[in-house]
């Protein structure tokens, strides 16, 4: 059975648990909404891929679980980390969680990483803060780190500053330092995003080798499909600051039943489309200073009817868990 | 198509002969550095490239981050000069005596970037941007003007509402339908669109790519589409041409290079691509490591320090673009592989996910 990067049996306890999370932006003039409602749970060695469009709100949500945001940022509901509320922490207790507890990567590690410091040193930093040992032990640490995510010659690259590295280089080296203090929940924000296709799938294929071995969960933030289809086992499609769709990653790749969903994967080009026209979803996604009341994919949906911009839209659960927010559930999945 | 291309009144050879031939182009970069800042190294971005554009087709350029397929681009439009090469646009060189002039090229030639922000001038409206270009060349101010708005709505922009606004206000989907339009304001025969859906999100994407794909058969357009991306390469092109390092290693129909791809290289680009199915992951890394830098590439072929089939021939000599060594031949448009191994080349172990 090849490895399919499918998580050690989980336990029944979630290590992350978000409930209706909302973030807005309010400045003099504007009200921004960038969340309006994210609840999910993920467990030991899940991955949870939020898929989504820029500006539906994906990195958004992710900061606000890291604690990233600007003050101005209005943060509502309930984050359960390890079964510990942490939503509205004192920053110095949050600052103890965050690359302890609850880590994260990001698109660029040119800006996540500190450019006057080695990566060594980077590493040992982090493990001295939150574990109190002595910089040797935390050295040594860090080289068996580098060892992990697989960067040749280790002893050598601990000497590197972040400019002396390749492009996937520093990603693994920014994988490193996050699970340096082995994080039970890892926040990937497009990790893959800025390399090239051959480096982006060693990323990929080191986070499920990673995460089998050492059982973190991680939220994935992705806008491509296919990225999500390699490294997910659940999918929640965001749109507008809501998740519209969510469920296995099968089910939302075999048979996706919010419009938005449909459209997004009947937009996403491959070989087999060519010399027909794209599927396209018409328009542009919502001005999030002023959502539509009701489903905020409405005006560009085509099975839009009256009750879909009337009020709140139901959610409909199945059998397996799998969750979609659109009116007409019922009748596009027969579409 | 192609009797439609008899009627262009620029046409010179015939549908017979290339719209744009390139032969042995290159570009090196110095590299300084030191105390007197003198030249330590050099960056081979583009080394040695030959090919043809037909007229009427697109050829689609595909290749990861350094492989000179960018570099290329801005050599055809002459935004830098190459240190050698010869560019012939339909039977005439450029910038020789005996052939047209840059600017006679331009008008036949232009480009789409990647970046539809900076691509356009911030204080400059919509219809000011698209007629800059014709009103350089001489056009009276109102018929530039006229045509603009003719261009906006013929690249799905109502000229009522977009004509007076500034690029802040469109969104990247629809400032880049404006640089299309910018680039179709001088008529042109060709179009360079370098990573132009690259930064659009997937639904502004398939809106654009469906976009070019009418423009082409209005305008009876050429394309040489440059994209690192693999589906949308696939979906575009007429014909493929995979870049490695400044160097092309494999060129041919775009069924061949995507069914049955014959450089190491090639394969393992096409493996690494995501599956979409969430039944047949990726299990195996296609390749180890990321691209060498093209400061002091690789002797010979210079895939060779990634590719599992490279023996010493390899490191000796750079291998010619080839017809295939197993002696298949495609009908049509040649398929040809830079590689010197045989056994290297035996099509195989490429999944055909589609």
């Amino acid at each position: 059975m090849p490895d399919i990067g499918l998580a050690p049996a989980p336990t029944d306890t979630p290590v992350l648990q978000v409930d209706d999370l909302t973030v807005r932006f309010k400045r003099r003039n504007t009200d921004v909404a960038a969340v309006n409602g994210a609840t999910f749970a993920l467990r030991r060695g899940e991955t949870l891929t939020i898929l989504g469009e820029s500006g539906s709100g994906k990195s958004v949500s992710l900061k606000a679980l890291m604690g990233l945001l600007p003050g101005y940022a209005q943060i509502q509901g309930k984050i359960w980390l390890d079964g510990k509320e942490i939503l509205g922490l004192p920053p110095a207790e949050l600052a103890k969680l965050r690359g302890g507890a609850i880590s994260m990567i990001f698109q660029e590690p040119m800006a996540a990483l500190d450019p006057v410091y080695t990566i060594g040193e980077q590493i040992a930093e982090t493990i001295v803060q939150h574990e109190g040992v002595d910089h040797r032990t935390a050295m040594l640490r860090a080289r068996g780190l580098l060892e992990r995510v697989k960067i040749p010659s280790p002893e050598r690259r601990l000497k590197n500053y972040p400019h002396e590295m390749s492009g996937g280089m520093r990603q693994r080296a920014m994988i490193a330092l996050a699970l340096a203090c082995s994080p039970s929940v890892l926040l990937a924000d497009e990790p893959t995003t800025a390399l090239d296709v051959t480096v982006q799938i060693q990323v990929l294929l080191l986070l499920r080798q990673l995460q089998q071995e050492l059982g973190m969960a991680i939220v994935f933030v992705t806008h491509d499909v296919g990225v999500a289809a390699e490294i997910s086992d659940r999918i929640a499609v965001m749109y507008a600051g809501r998740f519209v769709e969510s469920g296995t990653t099968r089910e939302i790749m075999r048979d996706p039943r919010h419009p938005y969903t449909q459209g997004l994967l009947a937009s996403t080009v491959h070989g087999a489309m060519r010399g027909a026209k794209l599927e396209t979803i018409p328009g542009t996604p919502p001005n999030l200073a002023s959502l539509p009341p009701g489903c905020a994919f409405a005006p560009r949906c085509r099975y839009a009817i009256d009750a879909c911009r009337a009020g709140d839209v139901p959610v409909v659960t199945g059998p397996t868990g799998a969750m979609v927010r659109c009116v007409r559930a019922a009748e596009t999945v027969a579409a | 198509m192609s009797a439609a291309m008899k009627l262009d009144p620029r046409d010179r050879g015939g549908p017979a002969q290339p719209l744009l031939s390139v032969e042995g182009l290159k570009k090196y970069f110095p590299v300084r550095g030191g105390l007197l800042n003198r030249q330590v190294a050099t960056v081979q971005a583009v080394d040695d490239v030959s090919f043809s554009v037909r007229k009427g087709e697109t050829l689609g350029i595909v290749g990861e981050s350094g492989c000179g397929k960018s570099t290329t681009a801005r050599l055809l439009m002459r935004l830098m000069d190459p240190d050698s090469g010869s560019i012939v646009f339909d039977g005439d060189p450029v910038g020789e005596r005996a052939g047209i002039t840059v600017n006679e090229m331009r008008r036949q030639m232009q480009m789409v970037f990647q970046d539809s922000y900076t691509s356009l001038n911030p204080r400059m409206t919509m219809a000011e941007s698209i007629a800059y270009a014709p009103r350089m060349h001489g056009t009276p101010r109102k018929e530039a003007f006229d045509r603009a708005e003719t261009l906006l709505a013929q690249v799905g922009l109502n000229p009522r509402q977009y004509a007076r606004r500034y690029p802040h206000e469109l969104s990247g989907g629809q400032r880049q339908r404006v640089n299309i339009a910018r680039a179709l304001a001088l008529e042109p025969r060709l179009v360079i669109l370098d990573e132009a859906v690259a930064a659009l999100d997937k639904s502004g994407e398939a809106q654009v790519l469906n976009l070019l794909g009418d423009l082409k058969s209005r305008f009876n357009l050429t394309y040489l589409f440059i994209s690192h991306d693999l589906n949308v390469v696939e979906y575009m092109s007429d014909r493929v041409m995979v870049m490695y390092l400044g160097r092309v290693v494999e060129t041919g129909p775009v069924e061949q290079i995507y069914r049955k791809p014959r450089h190491p290289y090639t394969r393992a680009l096409f493996a690494s691509k995501p599956t979409l199915d969430p039944d047949r992951r990726t299990t195996e890394m296609p390749l180890t490591g990321d691209p060498p830098n093209p400061i002091n590439p690789p002797s010979g072929c210079r895939f060779r320090t990634r590719c599992a089939f490279a023996q010493a021939v390899c490191a000796e000599k750079p291998p010619p673009l080839a017809a295939p060594l197993d002696g298949e031949t495609a009908e049509g448009a040649p398929h040809l592989v830079a590689c010197h191994l045989p056994e290297a080349q035996a099509a195989m172990g490429v999944s055909a996910h589609a």
